[in-house]
């Protein structure tokens, strides 16, 4: 768990990057905090320089979006989601939970196509 | 429509691919392809794929799922060279006719070469995976000496890229000052002094003569100048030609470029185009664009695919033209459009430091944006930039 910043040093539409086992983008979209791996799952590209738009975070180089409750790209050239990371607001400071490395974010809707 | 082919499997194509099962075509869809690698993404071909960090697994477009998802009929190593259009088909130079309903024209463009160097050994251009594999080859195998002739951006990438690789090279441009035209003399000249800072060898304002050779090998590249430059690898970023030869004599208006409306039509209501192949006509500039953008190879089939599957045109391309380029650990971003006389204004950042914002205007509007080392500022004000109005008929 990491502390990362006051949440008043994160006001909405803004980002910050911290490195964990690799680096970390936080964002607060409209006063939901999120938190996704920063590299942009196609190339170098900082997804903490990217344009917030709702909870989605355009890649700054490619202009694909991101879910950031998901890690979901949701168009090309992405392919892969980015991981996604548990936020927690604590005595207003904004703490990050890391997930280990390697460990997929579950693809949005996949348990309902698997029901249906 | 049953059958619509995509003509054409780079990312214009592949993207056109996805738009046309996204907005619900479910009939038969094939793909013909003139290499035969499955659609790839060539940014990286002149920075990271070149200097090793980048693998060619890192370059596919698409994913196992992907394909699945498409399901479509992949004919690829089998370039197109005629469309029938009485036939409603596509003849390939294996002698294979596809009929179809609908055509997407995504055939891309092929890299100029320097007239009279084909027979040399050691000669290249960098479009293709195959371009790229056999230049990489080349740089990798003992230091030999580079000349890269043509300082655009794919030009400016390999010079970069043979820096990082640790070998000589030296950068010819027949302009006096390269990229003047695309970016207006200030900013042009912002991205020639990076070559200065890193101390590359350059000959700007200097055309090539000839190139010599001994056993069939390059050997080295003269000059206007009458200067002999010595290269063993030599490598030509002279710019494309759009590849529309198959389409010649159908009725399709060509001229540099698939003519089409500002829906990506063509002449042919059930032919559409996209990316570096595809000349819109765009009524905000009131007049046809040809885009070699990255980011209209892939973004412009969403609307291409939805007039061709409407059969009428819906919506227009309204995108602001937008590319970047990673050379000598630079990040440059532009969005907009140029003429040599709109005015440039430093927003955020200095030149000096290589970490700027600029404006462009005209008229007192913007126009354009340009960014070294800034993504972030850059991705807001590239929002701003006035789009043209959508219309809709």
């Amino acid at each position: 768990m990491f502390a990362v910043c006051r949440v008043e040093e994160l006001p909405p539409g803004e980002s910050i990057r911290f490195t964990a086992d690799v680096a970390v983008a936080v964002f607060n979209a409209d006063g939901e905090f999120y938190a996704v791996d920063d590299t942009c799952t196609h190339q170098d590209a900082s997804l903490s320089d990217g344009f917030l738009e709702g909870c989605f975070v355009e890649c700054p180089l490619h202009a694909a979006f991101f879910d950031l409750r998901t890690g979901a790209p949701t168009c090309l050239p992405a392919k892969r989601p980015v991981r996604t990371h548990p936020v927690t607001v604590d005595n207003d400071v904004v703490y990050v939970h890391v997930e280990p490395h390697g460990q997929v974010p579950q693809e949005a809707g996949r348990e309902q196509e698997e029901v249906a | 429509m049953r059958t619509v082919t995509v003509v054409g499997t780079s990312l214009a194509g592949f993207s056109a691919a996805q738009q046309l099962r996204a907005q619900g075509f479910d009939g038969r869809l094939v793909m013909v392809g003139a290499e035969v690698h499955l659609p790839y993404d060539r940014p990286p071909l002149s920075k990271g794929f070149l200097t090793g960090k980048t693998s060619r697994a890192d370059l596919a477009l698409g994913e196992q799922s992907d394909y699945d998802e498409l399901e479509a009929e992949w004919v690829l190593g089998d370039p197109a060279v005629q469309l029938r259009p009485s036939s409603a088909g596509v003849e390939l130079l294996s002698g294979e006719h596809i009929g179809t309903d609908g055509i997407v024209v995504a055939t891309g463009a092929t890299a100029r070469s320097l007239p009279g160097v084909d027979e040399l050994a050691g000669v290249h251009t960098l479009r293709t995976l195959d371009d790229a594999v056999a230049l990489h080859d080349e740089l990798s195998s003992g230091r030999p000496r580079v000349v890269v002739i043509g300082a655009g951006f794919i030009g400016a990438e390999i010079t970069s890229s043979c820096l990082d690789l640790g070998l000589d090279v030296t950068l010819v441009e027949a302009a006096p000052l390269p990229l003047e035209r695309a970016l207006g003399s200030t900013m042009a000249q912002a991205c020639a002094d990076l070559h200065r800072d890193h101390r590359v060898d350059v000959r700007f304002g200097v055309g090539v003569e000839e190139l010599h050779g001994a056993f069939g090998h390059v050997t080295g590249v003269r000059l206007s100048s009458g200067e002999v430059l010595p290269a063993d690898v030599v490598v030509t970023g002279v710019g494309v030609q759009p590849n529309t030869a198959w389409l010649a004599n159908t009725g399709l208006g060509l001229n540099d470029g698939v003519l089409c409306d500002a829906g990506g039509v063509t002449d042919l209501p059930n032919i559409v185009a996209v990316g570096d192949v595809a000349r819109c006509y765009r009524p905000d500039l009131d007049r046809t664009i040809r885009i070699e953008h990255w980011a209209t190879a892939n973004g412009q089939p969403r609307v291409a695919v939805g007039n061709l599957l409407a059969g009428s045109v819906v919506e227009h391309h309204t995108d602001v033209p937008y590319f970047w380029s990673d050379q000598y650990g630079v990040r440059i971003q532009f969005a907009g459009t140029v003429h040599p006389d709109d005015d440039v204004r430093i927003v955020d950042g200095a030149v000096e430091d290589r970490r700027f914002l600029a404006h462009y205007e005209r008229q007192g509007q913007p126009v354009g944006v340009l960014a070294f080392n800034t993504p972030r500022a850059f991705g807001r004000a590239r929002r701003q930039l006035t789009r043209p109005s959508l219309i809709v008929t």
